[in-house]
């Protein structure tokens, strides 16, 4: 499908066809997912379309951001969020939420058992093959961003998703 | 002038300055208004008894009106200086009832209060678990409201990044009363960069240095196997676990947030909002469900609830030279220019931060310009243990292989780097002035080599911004100016300085 013709029309027509579906993950998953979010997040969205990707924006009252980037495929490769609180990663990230948070465990684990470095006390920073996973931020200010790799569609730059 | 001598020997007498009525027959002068004030240099709030001697000729009226141009003045001549942070002159003017026009003045000089009672000592060392590096802690002491049941905690981290006073329910020994809303007991769900803590909010009187809060919200952080629960609300916000269930997990004893804001949450919090945040919590059971709590009910900075010096912090620490020291001892100081030892002038740039009012985006946060590009969601947090900054993508400089990879480990070890921070409106659009910060970072695997815990030059990645951890404050004087209190002669905050 090109990008050109992801515009309301198919987004909706994605929707019905989403109806069928249980849609509350959305790395990974495919358009629909975005309407789910932000019926969820009783947010606005909005869309840019960058021709290699489609960037959806669902803004919620509180005025935190979530940020979904979708492939011409109509995929989701990349979320990306900021705001005053973190957004619920559980049901953002669908089944890559358990892959983060055992990779973030692992990093700790090994961190003080190896005995040659301390525990990083910081940013969430996970880099594995299948999932890059960054949070940060402090009171009253977080962002971070997710996305699998193997989805990012050729032309697009990893540091796009923000 | 007989009537004169009288009015000088007898100094308790009082004159009342009337409006109207200017007394004195009519062919009487009034020719001048003398003024003296004793003592002449007094300190903030005290007192000084000022007298006037009015010379005329006739049946004048020696009645004066009193002024002060700082501070108040009774009208008996009675001052009562203000509280000032620097040697200030108040001129005492005393006019003439009879001749409004003819007036004496006399100059009382008052001095700030100096006291070493708003210094704490930081020490960065392993931590209560041994295995910490570029964690500065303090000692608090921490007390049932209203009574001598007290407890010294030592090993409280201290932290730039956020705000309230958090204490490990496992280190905690005597029972802070806990805080309610309608009858159930309120808990707090805190989200930090790597992790969560949990559990409920009590009231204790906080004192360190010399400095007292009294019966203030603070946060007993509690394991996830001790009720209540942790709502899934609260851990999905972020990958990390529980780091409040023992000092290996915090790194800590406790956690007291000095940062940049009055509360740890906020209007965001409040029924102001639309929606209620997953941050306090009422729980009957082990049933908890997100609350909307007033400002005051929220846990705060305990700075703000101290009677004097709250309106900030400086932190000072020392500088730390490449390859780490085994330690490093500074000082966690209380107010900003309200002592002689916290004179913002120790700062070379003020950085003004967004407070949240209007636009909710990158509340708290300045602009780092590296490269060419900026990065406007970048902020000062001495609750980091690191630089941590950007990625290996954008920057160039590797991770350290295997299992170290959040950390860098650059070739050119030292790698001196430039870049530069300036503040940012409440708009995003830059305040104030762009100013270049050199900094150094080494290879992490070499650096642990030397078991040293400070590290100056410890870094890692964080994409799309800079968290200037720890060792940006070594050799610095770093200020924390918090959001909606006024530094005396200087900005309100939020800010940064340093």
């Amino acid at each position: 499908m090109k990008s050109s013709s992801l515009h309301s029309g198919s987004l909706i027509l994605a929707l019905l066809v989403a109806l069928a579906m249980p849609a509350f993950a959305v790395l990974g998953d495919n358009a629909a997912s975005v309407l789910t979010d932000q019926a969820r997040m009783k947010g606005t969205l909005h869309s840019v379309d960058h021709s290699a990707y489609v960037m959806h924006e669902i803004t919620s009252p509180s005025g935190v951001k979530v940020r979904e980037f979708v492939t011409p495929g109509g995929a989701v490769f990349g979320v990306a969020w900021d705001g005053q609180f973190p957004p619920d990663l559980a049901q953002l990230l669908g089944p890559y939420y358990q892959q983060a948070q055992q990779a973030a465990a692992q990093q700790k684990t090994t961190q003080q058992t190896s005995g040659h470095a301390p525990t990083r006390r910081g940013p969430t920073v996970v880099e594995t093959p299948g999932l890059v996973f960054i949070q940060g931020g402090h009171t009253r200010s977080f962002h971070g961003q997710a996305y699998v790799p193997q989805l990012i569609p050729q032309g697009v730059e990893a540091s796009q998703i923000r | 002038m007989r009537k004169l001598g009288l009015l000088i020997l007898m100094g308790n007498v009082v004159w009342f300055g009337a409006c109207g009525g200017n007394g004195g027959t009519a062919s009487s002068t009034v020719t001048g208004v003398s003024v003296s004030c004793s003592p002449s240099t007094i300190t903030s709030g005290q007192m000084s008894q000022c007298l006037a001697t009015v010379s005329g000729t006739g049946n004048f009226n020696p009645a004066v009106e009193w002024g002060a141009s700082a501070g108040t003045i009774s009208t008996s001549g009675t001052f009562t200086a203000p509280v000032v942070s620097s040697q200030t002159s108040v001129t005492i003017t005393a006019d003439s009832v009879q001749f409004g026009n003819i007036s004496g003045t006399a100059t009382v000089t008052v001095n700030p209060t100096t006291s070493a009672g708003n210094v704490a000592p930081l020490v960065v060392d392993a931590g209560p678990d041994g295995q910490e590096v570029n964690i500065a802690y303090t000692t608090v002491t921490v007390c049932v409201p209203g009574t001598q049941q007290c407890q010294t905690i030592d090993h409280v981290q201290v932290d730039t990044g956020s705000e309230g006073l958090r204490l490990l329910s496992s280190v905690l020994t005597i029972p802070l009363p806990p805080e309610n809303i309608s009858g159930q007991s309120l808990d707090e769900c805190l989200v930090f960069a790597d992790g969560f803590v949990w559990g409920p909010v009590a009231t204790a009187d906080v004192t360190i240095a010399g400095e007292t809060a009294s019966a203030v919200p603070v946060h007993m952080l509690i394991p996830s196997t001790t009720a209540p629960p942790v709502p899934s609300s609260c851990s999905s916000q972020t990958s990390g676990g529980n780091e409040g269930g023992s000092a290996s997990t915090l790194g800590a004893n406790g956690i007291i947030g000095v940062g940049p804001f009055q509360q740890d949450c906020g209007l965001a919090c409040t029924s102001l909002n639309s929606q209620i945040p997953d941050v306090y919590y009422t729980c009957s059971g082990s049933n908890c469900n997100p609350t909307f709590v007033p400002l005051a009910g929220q846990v705060p900075n305990p700075v703000i609830a101290f009677n004097t010096d709250d309106n900030g912090v400086l932190i000072q620490l020392p500088s730390v030279p490449n390859g780490g020291s085994p330690g490093a001892n500074g000082s966690l100081i209380f107010g900003i220019n309200t002592q002689s030892n916290n004179n913002l002038s120790l700062a070379a740039n003020t950085y003004t931060i967004p407070d949240g009012n209007g636009s909710t985006n990158n509340i708290g946060d300045f602009i780092t310009t590296f490269n060419g590009h900026t990065y406007p969601q970048s902020f000062i947090d001495s609750g980091s243990n690191g630089l941590f900054f950007l990625d290996s993508n954008t920057t160039g400089i590797p991770t350290c292989p295997g299992q170290n990879s959040g950390w860098y480990c650059p070739n050119n070890s030292p790698d001196n780097l430039s870049a530069s921070n300036q503040g940012q409106d409440n708009n995003g659009n830059p305040a104030g002035n762009n100013v270049p910060v050199n900094f150094t970072i080494e290879n992490a695997n070499n650096l642990f080599t030397n078991n040293d815990t400070a590290y100056s030059t410890l870094s890692g990645p964080f994409s799309g911004a800079f968290d200037w951890g720890l060792p940006f404050f070594y050799g610095k004087n770093v200020f924390t100016g918090i959001d909606g209190l006024t530094t005396p002669n200087g900005p309100t905050g939020p800010y940064f300085a340093y």
